[in-house]
């Protein structure tokens, strides 16, 4: 690969919800992702809320 | 599909430039295949490992297997390891310690000793006489004590005949291999050697095998029948033992050599070491190992009255306690150093001193008293300890002059024993060390003679049992590989763990007492080699072994290996080091939350179990957490009556932590986790949050914090100054001050601590590595104009690693940097991504219908309960099924193929699949359909695992007949399905952007830079919106240079047409096809467009407050500016906050004003420091690290008043000014401030979005902001498809929000303008023409404008779904009188025919 060749792909580190908000985006516009995780789930610290503000939805 | 998750993975680097970057990753093993495993959890069912739950936040259990969450992503099980426990390194033989003391504390004792068994084949044995290193390495030493693991080796031994399990051994070679000796090192030899299919022969010297086991042990401590059987576990292979066949005269190695392959000298080393004192050699003196020898082949033995004992090893020690059972009167043991030094096992001295045996310490044998060449005293000196020499090891001296005789009538030296080599000087080539031991390689145990290897006490002098069997074990190995002529050492080296990472010991681990030995009474000791351990019992077993720690996580007992039927636990997974090519890089890790352990001796947050922190409690609210949302205290499962939640906890900090920004979101959530508790408790429940400043900011928040209010909550503005727990109920007692100066003190069930946000130590640690520039907090340094750019080009940054903030701002920040990281690499856009392609449909369109039924065992979670074959077999019996079969797991991949296969076979044309949830497992089995060539919509699935087995598990019976009724409604529904098709709509890539603020002008430039042809309408004259009246960001960046910059880029940009003093009039369509009618100037324009970003802006209020308008020296928000000239003498300003905001006709907070209200009162200071400053307000709101310049302005002498909404200041007009009068809280009176200034924070409100809104059918909220779709998970889509939403248009926010939203607006778009088309759902409402009488009433019923009346010449009106719009959610088929609207895949008749057999009997 030529070193100034552009690479249609997107890293996305951390799988919390903005992790999987770049991804889902970057996804659905054209990119290939790797989204890279730390744990073994993706979810982050939002899948540990029970409800959230200021409408009181279930977090899942 | 075009997401690769990398899950258990870490960035190690990322080289290169934006546009190509190669990040070198590393991936952690998950020991459990993704393609393999069903996550149908029966192998969480057996894991013994109990952990503290992550997700749990501690308050519940998990396994060592496990998912993160049941609704965990990836749903594949997960198993968490890590280096091989301390215990395990400890242990010579490498025994999995962990592994076997688990499997014990499950009283799975078969199991423990497979797991022994692996590295000895003497459990019993060794758990006896084990000398135990692995105890002293026991993290648990650093609790209480070590757990005792040699005992419940042999509870296991005890409990399970050893000669029972089953060793796997290889067919057998033809070599064959010699072993001189039986003691531990020549068993082991030839059990590995056996299990490797290598036969060996044993030649023992004594008349009984076992070598020092069976003549150094007594009986006491290795009852003989236990060795028996023992050595049995190794005869039974095909192992022969020859007693009595020394090497020797009638036995040389050559002989040997010439009968076998290989030779392994084990001779153990039982010549006892002489004293060196004069007289040792007189009658009555005799080796300690001679003696025990003899005791243990002939039970007899010649025994003093009085013996006295030479040595502090366990020999000495066996010795004395054998000669006291043998029926001495006085044994005597001297030793030279003192009982620390003693090397003997700490229960052994006990024991023997509990025994009567008497030791002398610090006393050194000089000389053997003989009468007529018999014994009859000894000669001692005292001993003194000297100082510590060079290896810190102190030396005993004689003490000069203090000689003394002690009586006895028998000596027994036992200082030590070596190899007695008479057998092996006949042996050329044997090395022979200083020591008379064999030298051999260290690793390979092969001596200097080509197929003869040495081992055990022969190679390494006395050493331990267990040494000696990890050395057979190794002699095997290279034998082995002698054999096969390879390499003896090469990849054996023992791995190094130097720092090795183990599970933490919590600092509140409880404590546990080890469990006692039971022992032989005392009396009972006396003349009997009885054991005198009796070993646990399994109740006490079961209890110690659960003291042990689980350092390494996993225990590697295999039972989950065993307990997987679908074969998907792989514990031999390795790390794996990979290197990606990506153009560009977005980092979103996260915080870590703010651990109050740091100021414990404040929150007792240690010390109570019911100080919680507030992700501890949002755990306990869940309905999935430890108590299953069940509202009760940990301490005593109590119901709690009144709670207390402390704001700023590692928040607005600086004395304590360091943390001097606002977390921003806990304020919200504590509102939330009261509002929350007071719902899930019983009427009464009292919560009070303490806190400094309300900082509900958001959009609604303020509303929600009134509304709690309401509802009860209660807020107390003050800082609590002590916390005490009250001991008798585990209640806490606060003590503070309120606003009036009362000392309070108040008792509460339960304290919650508000955790605020921080950087965590690893994302710290990871933009370092990656050359990222952080700020004073280590979050991520952004600039405001640019808030999603690192100092890296090419690398963004999104959500809290930024700095703390709400999910809805977390995730607008995720798209901008998707939008930022897209833009980078628009020419390569579509390259990489990938497009599955299925097979041609059949179209089965008239077809008699032909079901197939799958029915899943769900590994044992549907199989265990219900009689699948009995359901599959009925499923047979049901209309139109033709075939059907069960699976061990319908989902799993091979099984896919199965059904591909099935449905082309046997021609099938609709599927149904009785299993689990459709929600989870629908779009598999869809997909697979689709493999097959079907349509999706042929399929249905009975949920026969969640609905039958799971919830009937205790009555199999009716649990088998309800999942038949299932599948035969679900039968009768499948036989009606039609096929369905996505209908597929064209997109129109012009996109059009509504709003000519900072919003709007970014959204349009990022728009139009990706090639989109963009459209801005602007309603005035000029660009620029409400940024063109500031100055400066908070941060300091100028404001007009960057909308300057702005407005230029976009006017002369080729893709980017601007129309100002134009208006949207009107717009029709749907997503991806929109056409809006544009006013420019007063002529009317259509433009076509595939989506359309809505910035319509806000702008500061009026007001008729505060004499605005009435005084010149009153003014409001940037025009102070002007005033500051104006009046260059101002010594005195006032600010107003919430002037028209958070009152009743404006409920919200305007989020900005407390932030510019600051900045200012800082530059008045600046030019002129001795301007007396004031700002009234009613809560300060610098939200995150905004923060700072609060406490800068505190700093530099700005003074801040609070006021309550209905005390508001009073100003009047005096000769020379102004005067404000306001009453202060904390001093209890009215004061008056006279004020050559006075500005005020006037609301901000929403600019006129009346035609846009109702263009785009968008609803507002009540105070006219327009409504996302999803206030929090869709905070820049609107309610219709292709709208989005950025900057004040959606809610007063600070430029950097309406840059970064508009930016992730763009994203949003994006996703559709990049598609040719999109496809609609198929499930839509469908009108029967014929039956719709045009009333109306689906027309009002449905939200999304998705169904109209439209008239039919001679008919009247009709209903007509416009399916782009319709989400399908079947309100308008409810509503309609006629049942002339059907939902597609759902119609009545397909319903009722589900139902009509539900209730048909079966």
């Amino acid at each position: 690969m030529a070193s100034n060749e552009v690479i249609g792909s997107v890293m996305v580190v951390g799988g919390g919800i903005a992790g999987m908000q770049s991804s889902l985006d970057l996804a659905n516009s054209g990119y290939y992702v790797y989204l890279v995780e730390e744990s073994s789930a993706i979810g982050g610290v939002m899948a540990q809320l029970d409800k959230t503000f200021p409408t009181n939805d279930c977090t899942m | 599909m075009n997401i690769e998750l990398l899950t258990n993975t870490q960035v190690q680097s990322i080289d290169g430039d934006p546009g190509h970057f190669k990040a070198k990753v590393r991936q952690l093993p998950r020991y459990v295949d993704i393609s393999k495993c069903t996550s149908c959890g029966d192998c969480e069912k057996v894991c013994p490992v109990d952990l503290k739950s992550e997700y749990d936040e501690g308050l519940a259990t998990r396994k060592a297997i496990g998912r993160k969450y049941t609704q965990a992503i990836p749903g594949t099980y997960n198993i968490q390891k890590s280096d091989p426990a301390p215990c395990l390194l400890a242990c010579p033989a490498g025994l999995n310690v962990q592994g076997y003391v688990q499997m014990v504390k499950m009283g799975k004792y078969q199991r423990a000793l497979e797991i022994i068994m692996e590295d000895l084949p003497l459990p019993g044995v060794l758990g006896r006489v084990c000398p135990h290193g692995c105890e002293d390495a026991c993290r648990r030493c650093s609790v209480d004590e070590p757990v005792a693991i040699r005992d419940l080796k042999r509870l296991a031994a005890d409990m399970y005949d050893p000669r029972d399990i089953v060793i796997e051994c290889l067919p057998q070679r033809e070599e064959t291999v010699a072993i001189v000796g039986s003691g531990p090192a020549g068993l082991s030899a030839a059990f590995f050697l056996a299990k490797k299919g290598i036969k060996s022969t044993i030649y023992e010297a004594l008349p009984q095998a076992g070598g020092m086991l069976r003549v150094g042990i007594p009986d006491h401590r290795l009852p003989p029948e236990i060795l028996d059987k023992e050595i049995q576990v190794v005869t039974n292979l095909g192992v022969e033992i020859k007693t009595n066949t020394p090497l020797g005269a009638d036995l040389s190695i050559d002989d040997l050599m010439k009968d076998y392959k290989s030779v392994f000298l084990a001779i153990g080393a039982h010549k006892g070491i002489d004293m060196g004192i004069p007289g040792e050699k007189v009658n009555g003196v005799v080796q300690g190992v001679k003696f025990l020898k003899e005791v243990n082949l002939t039970g007899k033995t010649k025994v003093g009255k009085k013996v006295a004992i030479v040595g502090g090893g366990n020999v000495a020690i066996d010795v004395s306690r054998a000669a006291i059972r043998m029926g001495a009167d006085e044994v005597t043991i001297v030793y030279r150093r003192t009982i620390k030094e003693m090397p003997a096992f700490e229960e052994e001295i006990k024991a023997a001193q509990d025994e009567g045996i008497k030791i002398r310490f610090l006393a050194a044998p000089q000389e053997v008293i003989a009468e007529d060449g018999k014994v009859v005293g000894l000669r001692c000196i005292a001993m003194e300890m000297g100082e510590a020499d060079s290896s810190g090891r102190r030396s005993p001296i004689p003490v000069p002059g203090s000689e003394f005789e002690i009586e006895i009538d028998q000596l027994i030296p036992a200082i030590g024993q070596r190899p007695d080599l008479s057998s092996l000087e006949n042996i050329t080539g044997l090395e022979i060390s200083r020591w008379s031991t064999v030298e051999t390689n260290d690793i390979s145990f092969a001596t200097d003679v080509e197929g003869i290897f040495a081992g055990g006490d022969l190679q390494t002098g006395p050493w331990t049992v267990i040494g000696a069997v990890a050395q057979g074990k190794e002699v095997a190995e290279s034998i082995e590989r002698f054999f096969d002529g390879t390499d003896m050492v090469v990849g054996r080296d023992p791995i190094r763990y130097d720092d090795p990472q183990y599970r933490p010991v919590e600092s509140d681990e409880p404590l546990m007492a080890r469990e006692a030995m039971p022992e032989l009474p005392i009396e009972q000791r006396q003349g009997s080699f009885k054991e005198v351990e009796l070993g646990y019992n399994e109740e006490s077993g079961k209890k110690e072994a659960s003291r042990c720690l689980n350092c390494s996580f996993c225990c590697e007992c295999g039972e989950c290996v065993t307990a997987c039927l679908a074969g998907a636990i792989d514990h031999d997974e390795v790390v794996q080091e990979k290197e990606i090519e990506i153009g560009a890089v977005i980092l979103t890790t996260g915080t870590d939350v703010f651990e109050p352990d740091k100021l414990d001796e404040f929150y007792l947050y240690n010390q109570s179990p019911n100080v919680l922190t507030s992700l501890e409690f949002e755990r306990i609210l869940s309905a999935t957490g430890p108590t299953e949302g069940h509202l009760t205290r940990p301490g005593d499962d109590k119901e709690p009556e009144k709670i207390a939640w402390l704001q700023c906890v590692g928040s607005r900090d600086t004395n304590n932590c360091n943390n001097g920004y606002c977390s921003s979101v806990c304020c919200m959530y504590a509102i939330k986790e009261a509002v929350i508790s007071k719902e899930h408790a019983p009427a009464g429940l009292d919560c009070a949050i303490f806190n400094m400043d309300i900082r509900t900011f958001g959009k609604d928040y303020e509303k929600y914090y009134e509304r709690s209010k309401e509802q009860g909550v209660r807020y107390v503005r003050s800082r609590v100054h002590t916390i005490t727990e009250i001991p008798e109920t585990g209640n806490l007692l606060l003590k503070y001050v309120t606003d009036t100066g009362e000392i309070v003190e108040e008792e509460f069930d339960m304290v919650v601590l508000s955790v605020g946000m921080e950087a965590s130590k690893s994302a710290i640690e990871m933009a370092k590595g990656l050359e990222i520039e952080l700020n004073d907090y280590n979050f991520v340094k952004t600039d405001e104009i640019a808030p999603v750019a690192t100092s890296r080009p090419g690398i963004y940054v999104a959500g809290v690693m930024q700095g703390p903030k709400d999910i809805p701002y977390a995730i607008m920040e995720a798209s901008a940097a998707a939008c930022s990281a897209g833009k980078d690499l628009v020419e390569v856009r579509g390259t990489l991504v990938k497009e599955k392609v299925f097979p041609t449909e059949m179209d089965v369109t008239g077809e008699e219908p032909r079901v197939g039924v799958f029915v899943c065992n769900c590994g044992i979670n549907i199989g265990g309960i219900a009689d699948v074959p009995a359901i599959t077999e009925y499923a047979k019996s049901l209309p139109n099924v033709v075939y059907s079969e069960e699976n061990l797991f319908s989902c799993s991949q091979d099984t896919q193929e199965k059904i591909a296969e099935t449905i082309k076979k046997e021609k099938l044309n609709r599927v149904v699949v009785a299993a689990c949830s459709p929600l989870t497992h629908e779009p598999l089995f869809q997909e697979t359909m689709k493999n097959a060539g079907l349509n999706p919509f042929l399929f249905d699935m009975a949920n026969i695992r969640n609905q039958c087995t799971w919830v009937h598990s205790g009555e199999k019976d009716k649990a088998t007949e309800k999942s038949k009724d299932l599948v035969r409604m679900s039968v009768a529904r499948a036989s009606l399905l039609e096929q369905l098709k996505y209908l597929s709509v064209g997109v129109s890539n012009p996109v059009l952007v509504v709003g000519g603020g900072v919003a709007g002008m970014t959204a349009a430039l990022n728009l139009a830079d990706q090639g989109f042809p963009t459209t801005l309408i602007e309603k005035s004259d000029e660009l620029g919106g409400s940024a063109r009246q500031i100055k400066k960001t908070w941060k300091g960046e100028d404001v007009q240079s960057f909308v300057g910059d702005l407005i230029a880029k976009v006017k002369k940009h080729d893709q980017l047409e601007v129309l100002t003093n134009s208006e949207v009039v009107d717009a029709h369509g749907f997503i991806g096809n929109f056409e809006t009618t544009v006013k420019v100037a007063d002529e009317d324009r259509v433009i076509e467009h595939g989506a359309v970003v809505v910035a319509t802006g806000g702008q500061a209020t009026d007001t008729e407050e505060y004499l605005y308008g009435k005084n010149p020296r009153v003014t409001r928000w940037h025009d102070l500016e002007a005033n500051l000239e104006k009046y260059p003498d101002a010594n005195s300003v006032v600010f107003i906050q919430c002037v028209g905001s958070r009152d009743d006709n404006r409920p919200y907070c305007s989020k900005i004003c407390c932030t510019a209200s600051i900045q200012q009162a800082l530059e008045i200071k600046e030019k002129n420091p001795e301007a007396n400053v004031f700002i009234l307000h009613r809560d300060i709101r610098t939200f995150g690290d905004r923060e700072s310049i609060y406490q800068e302005a505190r700093e530099k002498g700005v003074l801040f008043i609070r006021y309550e909404k209905d005390k508001k200041p009073v100003v009047t007009e005096t000769k020379d000014g102004l005067e404000v009068s306001i009453f202060d809280p904390i001093l209890q009176r009215e004061v008056v401030i006279e004020a050559d200034l006075l500005n005020l924070a006037t609301a901000i409100e929403s600019c006129d979005n009346k035609s846009v809104s109702s263009a785009y059918k968008l609803p507002v909220n009540a105070e006219n902001f327009i409504m996302e779709a999803h206030a929090k998970l869709r905070p820049v889509d609107c309610v219709t498809d292709g709208v989005f939403i950025c900057g004040m248009a959606h809610y007063p926010k600070p430029i950097g929000e309406s840059v970064a939203q508009a930016q992730a607006a763009v994203s949003r778009a994006t996703t559709v303008l990049t598609k040719q088309t999109v496809e609609v759902e198929p499930i839509v409402s469908e009108v029967n023409t014929d039956l719709c009488i045009g009333c109306g009433l689906c027309e009002a019923t449905c939200c999304f404008s998705a169904i109209n009346l439209k008239p039919v010449e001679g008919q009247g009106y009709k209903a007509e779904t416009t399916s782009a719009l319709c989400k399908g959610c079947g309100a308008c088929s409810v509503a309609c009188p006629q049942q002339a609207i059907n939902m597609k895949h759902f119609k009545h008749e397909q319903i009722i025919a589900a139902i009509r057999a539900g209730i048909a009997a079966s």
